[in-house]
């Protein structure tokens, strides 16, 4: 893989993401083989969101690959509260880290944070706009439970806001899949990703009810639908309720779906569904660790 | 009195005329030349006159102004079949026409509020020239309507 930064899952092809996953599947199975690998090496988080599951699983994936990590801390914490700005920022960062790790909540900061450092800067979310190693932990999941061949796969939710749906929608267009997105009018795909689905000539359908496609899924991405996208709470909960999924629908309609999920859930998916084989969103979140292990390898082995 | 429609506004001496802008389009290429009266220059402007090639046309006369290569490149997204007439002496000493360029930067607004480019950070917008329209190199933003209406204010 030759790629200096990791900003968008539009930078991968298909013989990109599958070495990352190829790599994450080989430290799966024998972590300790990679336990000292980066003995030494630091990495720099800049998390200017909240985040529990990216942050906590990329402190791992480098502790497990035996390097360890800077922490900015919290943006009231830092100097950012003091009017820095994010370029200055990750310039100076730059100087304390092997490789960076960014959160921000505008579109686009990572793309231009990239353009401010040399050492490699991986996009852990910016804003409303992309999510790759997400992705990246997503389509491992889906390898290892559906796999790629022939795979229908539906996506449920936000799809307007959801950054995790944009970078998977663009990553799955190298794959032979067709995509069925599920949402309510309001938060159909942007405008850019649509345009991006029909470059690529992806399957794509849509759909604002699941009933219509739940059958012939063999994967159903479900995201949360928040509720400060809504006007006022009534609607909110009228439209939200209508893309929840249990386990008596599943077993009714699809008893061989694997349910993703990239977590945090509220109520849109059941609890009881928790128990199915094919309830895969908290295996899914340890997934996050050895494909972000397999990434900041194949990163900072192409930095040395 | 002549029918040729060049001859409803007069001529300049030195400057430069935008000719075959889309009719109704002459407002947003003062904009985009940064001319809103306030300084002082001669302008003269032609609206909707009728033409073979483009049905209506404008016509921007400007004295004592020649375009810079990004006006020319925004020039181009909303008036792709615009000739500029160099005037020197009353003479045409040159005629280009606009070449539609693969990218813009530093002359639109990014409409997406929470595009990182809107932010104060030391980085120009920058837009990729799509068939219909522009996207944003930082958030992917899509603008296709009234292209001109995003022009940055200098």
């Amino acid at each position: 893989m030759r790629q200096d930064h990791i900003i968008s899952a539009k930078q991968l092809s298909r013989q990109d993401i599958e070495a990352v996953l190829d790599r994450a599947a080989e430290i799966a199975a024998d972590p300790s083989a990679y336990a000292d690998r980066h003995e030494g090496s630091l990495l720099g988080l800049l998390f200017f969101e909240p985040s529990t599951r990216t942050k906590m699983s990329f402190t791992a994936a480098m502790k497990r690959l035996g390097g360890d990590i800077v922490d900015m801390g919290t943006v009231e914490s830092s100097s950012v509260k003091k009017g820095e700005s994010l370029a200055d920022t990750v310039r100076v960062v730059e100087g304390y880290a092997d490789a960076l790790v960014l959160r921000h909540p505008s579109e686009g900061a990572a793309q231009m944070a990239s353009e401010f450092v040399d050492a490699p800067l991986i996009n852990a979310g910016d804003g409303a706009g992309q999510h790759p190693t997400q992705t990246l932990l997503d389509l491992y999941t889906i390898r290892e439970n559906a796999g790629f061949d022939d795979l229908s796969i539906g996506i449920m939710g936000d799809l307007k806001y959801g950054r995790t749906v944009h970078s998977l929608a663009h990553a799955l267009t190298v794959f032979d899949a067709r995509q069925h997105f599920v949402s309510p009018e309001s938060l159909q795909l942007p405008r850019s990703v649509r345009y991006d689905l029909h470059e690529s000539g992806a399957e794509v359908r849509e759909h604002t009810d699941l009933d219509d496609v739940l059958s012939e899924l063999d994967v159903l991405y479900v995201t949360r639908i928040q509720k400060e996208r809504f006007p006022d709470e009534s609607e909110y909960h009228e439209v939200a309720g209508e893309y929840q999924i249990d386990a008596a629908t599943i077993r009714e309609h699809n008893e061989d779906l694997t349910v993703m999920h990239p977590l945090p859930r509220v109520d849109e998916i059941a609890h009881d569904v928790d128990e199915l084989d094919g309830a895969q969103y908290f295996q899914q979140a340890h997934n996050g660790v050895p494909v972000r292990m397999a990434l900041l390898d194949m990163v900072l082995e192409e930095s040395q | 009195m002549s029918d040729d429609p060049e001859l409803r506004v007069s001529k300049i001496r030195n400057g430069t005329v935008i000719d075959h802008i889309p009719g109704g389009q002459a407002l947003n290429v003062l904009a985009i030349i940064g001319i809103d009266g306030t300084s002082g220059e001669e302008v003269s402007v032609a609206m909707n006159i009728p033409s073979d090639r483009l049905g209506k046309k404008d016509i921007v006369k400007v004295e004592g102004r020649e375009l810079s290569q990004n006006e020319v490149d925004v020039l181009s997204l909303i008036a792709p079949a615009a000739t500029i007439n160099i005037v020197r002496n009353f003479d045409v000493a040159e005629k280009h026409r606009v070449e539609r360029p693969s990218r813009v930067q530093g002359v639109l607004e990014c409409p997406n509020r929470n595009c990182i480019t809107t932010e104060s950070e030391p980085v120009d917008s920058a837009f990729e020239v799509l068939d219909d329209g522009v996207r944003c190199e930082y958030c992917d933003t899509i603008i296709r309507e009234d292209i001109a209406a995003h022009i940055l204010v200098s």
